[in-house]
């Protein structure tokens, strides 16, 4: 998209790198910070800390903890999804196919076959990748615009074969609750909640490792590659289409994998997932985060599942309503609050979150100089 | 046979459905490369503006001349929305396609969430005049008048299109602009006048859809447009971007074999073959059916 952009996914191989001949203590403590982030949100369930106003409970509640984990899911399907159209510029409007072929996936082998769950999750993550290389490989026979519609149609064939509840095997608009009986007892209950927190956690770490090793390999520079010129990899005599299937592949068994987490989080399937808003979601999140940057698609699934799960309440809040009729309707929307800020987003903020740093360095230097100039 | 002759007509109405939103679509990509996911937001703003304006417009009603005065406001609502949505959000991000695209994802996320905050969620039964509630007898079989009604609408707005592409210099414009955008651009001639004027036609395309889709459903509600949508994307795609005369066989065809389909196999099987469609025809020829050899 714009050349910040590139320049950003062209340094994430260096940034991991042994540190170099004379680098400050910053410089040399930075690749391990996603470490101590890591550490830390692994830890955080154990804290009983009330933020009033962010979280409606302590820190090691159930309704907090189970909150984050469908905030770190997000993370990772949007760093999943970044993997498209951040890091191979493929815009893909079906996603949520993939993702919610992993939910119902998980969902049907457990409640309806019966299966324990790791075989579920197993079959659900192949399937879910077959799916992905099979649709993958048709789609990919178009470019640009017409791959965004032709990926929209596959995951709508999804949403109706869900809402329609073919063979009684998807519970139609009801969705499916998941059947907890066979489930490992670690993962089932209120109290367990701190669970299925980690195993969020392990999800969006996996993901990240996962698409940062692509990108930082020869395969993700032919992916940047086919972002900012597909003709030129073609020259240099690399078949843009089979690495473009790569990335499509990957990128939706990733999104089947988070679906089996999200599945076990809800405890259940709800036809909502298979809605082509979902992709559209994803696509508002990696946006706003900062596409191809490293760590700005998952700022930005958090940050937006988070927004959208807590502008419901501020919507329904004493505050809101307050205001008068014509502001405090519109207002407890959340989609109408994230969509504007999306589109405030695109035009001031062309790189997301993640450039929010750099492009605030001009005015930081400014400050600095003009408290400078007195002496 | 009666079945056949109402399966056709009912299918053909539902193509002319899909043809009202599926021109301007087709037209706005043609011409400007954008996918504009904001254009069932037109439709519902269409709907509901004839909605309100049935109940609330002096002069105008559920029945009658002041039905049709009614559908003018409607449509006249949308083609405002669709202006300033081009002029306001479209327009500063000029041949920058992908943001032009994120934008109109934003304004479809906000747009349905606020009909929704001003009309709830929940689908409010349409004013539609007496006779579109009636069936006329068409070789032995009852078809309802609103299907009737829609499939006269798009063949005059089809006509409408044609006429205005083939003989008026804007028209002339539009043409070669979906040929070639460059070439047009190089002649001095500004392409972004033709494009407010496109996402005009557009807009008034899709809040008639809106207007008479809800007489056809008989209600109306703030994901309508959006359901609609995907068909109307998918009867662009078969059709051949940019191709006018393409989203109305590909509209056809898809409204056809949906209510075949859906009528002598089981609900919604008709919606999965209208994909499979689209993958054959894109495994066969990828540039749609009435498209470009070469595509973007």
């Amino acid at each position: 998209m714009t050349n910040s952009v590139v320049d950003k996914a062209v340094e994430t191989p260096a940034a991991s790198a042994p540190a170099g001949p004379e680098p400050s203590r910053l410089s040399r403590l930075r690749p391990f910070l996603p470490l101590v982030a890591l550490a830390v949100a692994a830890i955080l369930p154990y804290s009983t800390l009330h933020l009033p106003g962010i979280f409606e409970g302590p820190l090691n509640s159930p309704g907090t903890l189970q909150l984050l984990a469908i905030c770190l899911v997000f993370g990772g399907l949007a760093a999943g999804y970044d993997l498209l159209f951040g890091r191979t510029g493929m815009l893909s409007f079906g996603h949520a196919l993939y993702f919610a072929a992993g939910v119902y996936g998980t969902d049907i082998l457990v409640t309806r076959a019966g299966l324990p769950l790791w075989l579920a999750a197993l079959f659900t993550l192949t399937g879910g990748t077959i799916l992905a290389a099979l649709l993958g490989a048709i789609a990919l026979r178009t470019v640009g615009i017409a791959f965004a519609m032709v990926t929209l149609a596959f995951a709508q064939v999804g949403a109706i074969l869900v809402a329609r509840d073919f063979g009684g095997l998807t519970g139609g608009e009801e969705g499916l609750p998941l059947d907890v009986s066979g489930l490992p007892a670690a993962l089932v209950g209120v109290t367990n909640t701190v669970n299925l927190y980690w195993l969020a956690l392990a999800y969006l770490a996996v993901v990240v490792l996962v698409v940062h090793r692509v990108a930082a390999s020869p395969t993700g520079r032919v992916l940047a590659g086919l972002r900012d010129d597909e003709r030129r990899i073609g020259v240099l005599g690399l078949d843009p289409y089979r690495f473009k299937l790569v990335a499509f592949t990957l990128a939706g068994g990733l999104a089947a994998g988070g679906g089996v987490v999200y599945c076990l989080i809800v405890g259940g399937a709800s036809p909502h997932i298979t809605s082509s808003e979902l992709t559209l979601s994803l696509l508002v999140m990696v946006v706003l985060g900062g596409p191809g940057t490293r760590w700005g698609p998952v700022l930005g699934g958090v940050l937006y599942m988070y927004l959208d799960h807590r502008l419901t309440a501020f919507g329904s809040s004493g505050a809101v309503d307050a205001l008068p009729g014509w502001l405090s309707a519109p207002l407890s929307q959340p989609l109408f609050v994230l969509g504007t800020v999306f589109i405030l987003a695109v035009y001031f903020f062309p790189g997301g979150l993640a450039t929010l740093t750099s492009r605030l360095t001009p005015l930081r230097t400014a400050l600095r100089t003009s408290t400078r100039r007195p002496h | 046979m009666n079945t056949v002759v109402l399966l056709t007509l009912t299918g053909l109405g539902l193509a002319a459905l899909y043809f009202l939103v599926a021109s301007g679509l087709s037209l706005v990509f043609g011409l400007a490369d954008v996918l504009n996911f904001a254009h069932g937001l037109f439709l519902g703003v269409g709907a509901y503006a004839t909605w309100w304006a049935a109940g609330n417009l002096p002069g105008a009603g559920p029945d009658g001349f002041g039905f049709v005065v009614a559908v003018a406001f409607g449509v006249l609502a949308g083609t405002l929305v669709a202006v300033l949505v081009e002029l306001v959000l479209i327009r500063p991000l000029y041949s920058r396609t992908i943001e032009q695209v994120l934008v109109t994802v934003g304004l479809s996320l906000a747009g349905v969430a606020l009909l929704q905050a001003v009309w709830g969620a929940d689908p409010r039964p349409f004013p539609r005049p007496e006779w579109t509630r009636q069936v006329t007898p068409v070789l032995g079989a009852k078809v309802p008048n609103a299907g009737l009604l829609l499939i006269v609408a798009a063949a005059l707005v089809l006509a409408a299109i044609l006429a205005f592409l083939r003989f008026t210099r804007y028209g002339l414009v539009i043409r070669a602009g979906v040929e070639n955008r460059e070439m047009v651009t190089a002649l001095g001639i500004d392409v972004r006048k033709a494009f407010t004027l496109v996402f005009a036609i557009g807009g008034a395309a899709a809040a008639l859809a809106g207007a008479l889709g809800g007489v056809y459903f008989g209600s109306v509600s703030p994901g309508q447009g959006g359901s609609l949508l995907i068909f109307a994307f998918i009867v662009v795609v078969i059709g051949g971007m940019g191709s006018v005369v393409g989203s109305a066989y590909a509209a056809v065809a898809v409204g056809l074999l949906q209510q075949f389909v859906n009528y002598y196999g089981t609900s919604g099987l008709g919606d999965v073959c209208v994909v499979a469609l689209l993958a054959v025809v894109l495994l066969l020829r990828p540039q749609g059916i009435a498209g470009k050899v070469a595509v973007a």
